[in-house]
């Protein structure tokens, strides 16, 4: 979870050693506390949306973005670009 | 991530959409979601339970049991209350220690077990309205989510495993988030301990569409329901196609909701899809093949194919019988006896790998060091990327050094006027090792020589059927699976 605003993700691709940030700071682990008054930098604010997935191809990490929040996400420094995936037909 | 993440997500972005049942009267997500968290508080309470094994016909209950049990870190363990009572027991003693949430009507069909928590369909809706939710799902995405004892035909079934991660890996690289529009709903109809009624909740549920539940099939049921619900999608088994489709013609119903219908689950005869696209143009068909240890679907053929089908070249035609692509997030190799790669056009054996694959069974891993799984189909690919099954590879006849499909023959078979179902399997020969053998379900009394010299004008004469047999129906499981082998014990006596 976001340590400057509300985004929470899953990783869908790990990566080794990926640092990986929102708003500017490194993401905790759901359920930690927030620190006191962090909100997104300027500039690594402009939001996640819920359900979308955001993949640094430096790294290899992928995150799925399960709440979204006002901060940017990123990996040590370089910003997450939006992942656009095929739609499938249904088959379920 | 776990599978209750995909239904929270839904529940937060869609909170008012109608999630499951009629779309004035039933739940919708936020109710769902809050069912859900609420019932998985209760489970995860019961530390003396290992499991949560359902026995039940589709209802609210199953979605709200399957996410429940997801989110408190609990395999789900669904139940084929087909099975005898005696077999049932005998599945419920391996799930134990485990809760176990029943039917009414299935509630005595088990006795009373060391480490069961039996609990009614009603006493567990109950509670997934009062229990103090779960706030967050425990475990791990690698715990197992789902465990599905597959149909063996000999021995004791065995318990395909799926992790969270499995399932979650084919909803998220398959299901755009939110995707469905507001009006869409989908008539789930197979059975939930079948793969196809667990990955259709997961699905929908992600894609915001909502689900009407049809408890128990019959054709006359499925259209009533289809009709009365403006269904917009839904999948079926091929047996349930071709019942649907006389229903629709003898009714004159050709449901103006219905916008798309995938099928899978077995071998679809192309006559019968073809007379589907006659009959309902305005549908989008989906061919869709997967296995219980895929999550579900791992090829598709779309519904742009099947359209070309009807009006293309004779290769566009054909691929009528494939089963289309395979998913971008899953591989698909053909492998010949030695191991290697086939080339476009040799049949083999059709390996697959992907997040979505688990290859696992209790006790046991099928899958290989290097993240492939065998799927004892046997098939080929064509030079476009098409995956052709011929069938399982226990199901395949060797005749004299010949490996024959009986799909193949069947397909032959049944465009024959006079032939209303068909089965070809391979029996004992001292002469070819296998002889090619069909059971036929005929509209009319036939000579059997005529539906030999219909085959030799059509395939080679070696898949001439030499032994035909005529029967008043052909055996099917209840998920329109047909069983072969039960055929050639039967002929082989």
């Amino acid at each position: 979870m976001s340590a400057t605003c509300n985004t929470e993700v899953a990783v869908v691709r790990p990566a080794k050693d990926a640092v990986l940030q929102c708003g500017g700071l490194p993401m905790i682990a759901i359920g930690a506390e927030r620190p006191a008054g962090a909100v997104p930098a300027h500039g690594l604010d402009g939001g996640t949306l819920i359900g979308k997935r955001y993949a640094d191809p430096d790294s290899g990490l992928e995150v799925l973005c399960t709440k979204p929040g006002a901060g940017s996400l990123a990996v040590d420094g370089r910003a997450m670009g939006l992942k656009e995936a095929k739609r499938l037909p249904s088959s379920d | 991530m776990n599978i209750a993440l995909l239904l929270q997500m839904a529940a937060y972005e869609m909170a008012d959409r109608a999630a499951i049942g009629p779309a004035d009267a039933g739940l919708d997500f936020a109710a769902f979601g809050a069912r859900a968290a609420a019932a998985a508080g209760w489970i995860a309470r019961r530390d003396d339970a290992a499991n949560v094994a359902y026995l039940g016909l589709n209802s609210p209950a199953f979605p709200i049991a399957l996410f429940a049990a997801g989110m408190a870190g609990k395999p789900f363990v669904p139940l084929n209350y087909r099975l005898p009572d005696t077999e049932l027991t005998r599945l419920v003693e391996r799930a134990a220690p485990c809760i176990l949430i029943a039917d009414p009507e299935f509630l005595a069909r088990v006795p009373a077990l060391p480490g069961v928590t039996v609990l009614s369909r009603d006493a567990f809706l109950m509670l997934a309205t009062t229990e103090a939710p779960l706030p967050e799902a425990a475990g791990d995405e690698s715990d197992i989510a789902l465990l599905l004892f597959t149909s063996g035909t000999t021995g004791e079934p065995k318990a395909a495993i799926l992790r969270h991660s499995n399932l979650t890996a084919y909803v998220v690289q398959t299901v755009e988030f939110a995707g469905a529009g507001d009006d869409e709903a989908l008539l789930v109809s197979v059975p939930p301990y079948h793969i196809a009624g667990v990955s259709a909740v997961l699905t929908s549920a992600y894609g915001g569409r909502r689900i009407v539940q049809l408890p128990a099939f019959s054709p006359e049921d499925w259209v009533s329901l289809a009709e009365r619900e403006a269904v917009t999608h839904a999948m079926v088994v091929p047996t349930m196609l071709g019942r649907i489709l006389d229903v629709l013609e003898s009714r004159g119903e050709r449901l103006p909701a219905l916008r798309h219908l995938s099928y899978g689950g077995g071998r679809m005869p192309v006559s019968v899809i073809e007379r589907a696209l006659a009959l309902l143009p305005h549908v989008d068909f989906v061919n869709a093949y997967g296995l219980t240890e895929t999550s579900s679907t791992i090829a598709i053929l779309g519904p742009d194919d099947h359209r070309l089908a009807l009006s293309g070249s004779v290769a566009e035609r054909r691929r009528l019988g494939s089963v289309g692509k395979p998913l971008p997030s899953v591989r698909i190799e053909i492998r010949g006896a030695d191991g290697a790669v086939q080339p476009p056009g040799i049949a083999g054996d059709i390996f697959v790998r992907g997040e979505q694959v688990s290859g696992e069974y209790v006790g046991r891993k099928a899958i290989g060091e290097d993240g492939w799984l065998r799927t004892n189909d046997c098939g080929w690919l064509d030079e476009a990327g098409y995956l052709y099954i011929d069938g399982r590879l226990d199901d395949v006849i060797v005749r004299g050094g010949e490996n024959i499909s009986p799909g193949e023959v069947e397909d032959v078979l049944r465009a024959h006027p006079m032939v209303r179902d068909v089965a070809v399997f391979g029996l004992p020969s001292d002469e070819w090792g296998e002889s090619v053998a069909a059971a036929v379900v005929p509209a009319d009394t036939i000579d059997p020589q005529l539906l030999r010299d219909w085959v030799r004008q059509r395939l080679r004469s070696t898949k001439v059927p030499e032994h035909i047999q005529f029967r008043a129906a052909l055996p099917y499981n209840e998920t329109g699976k047909l069983l072969r082998r039960v055929l050639k014990a039967e002929l082989s006596r």
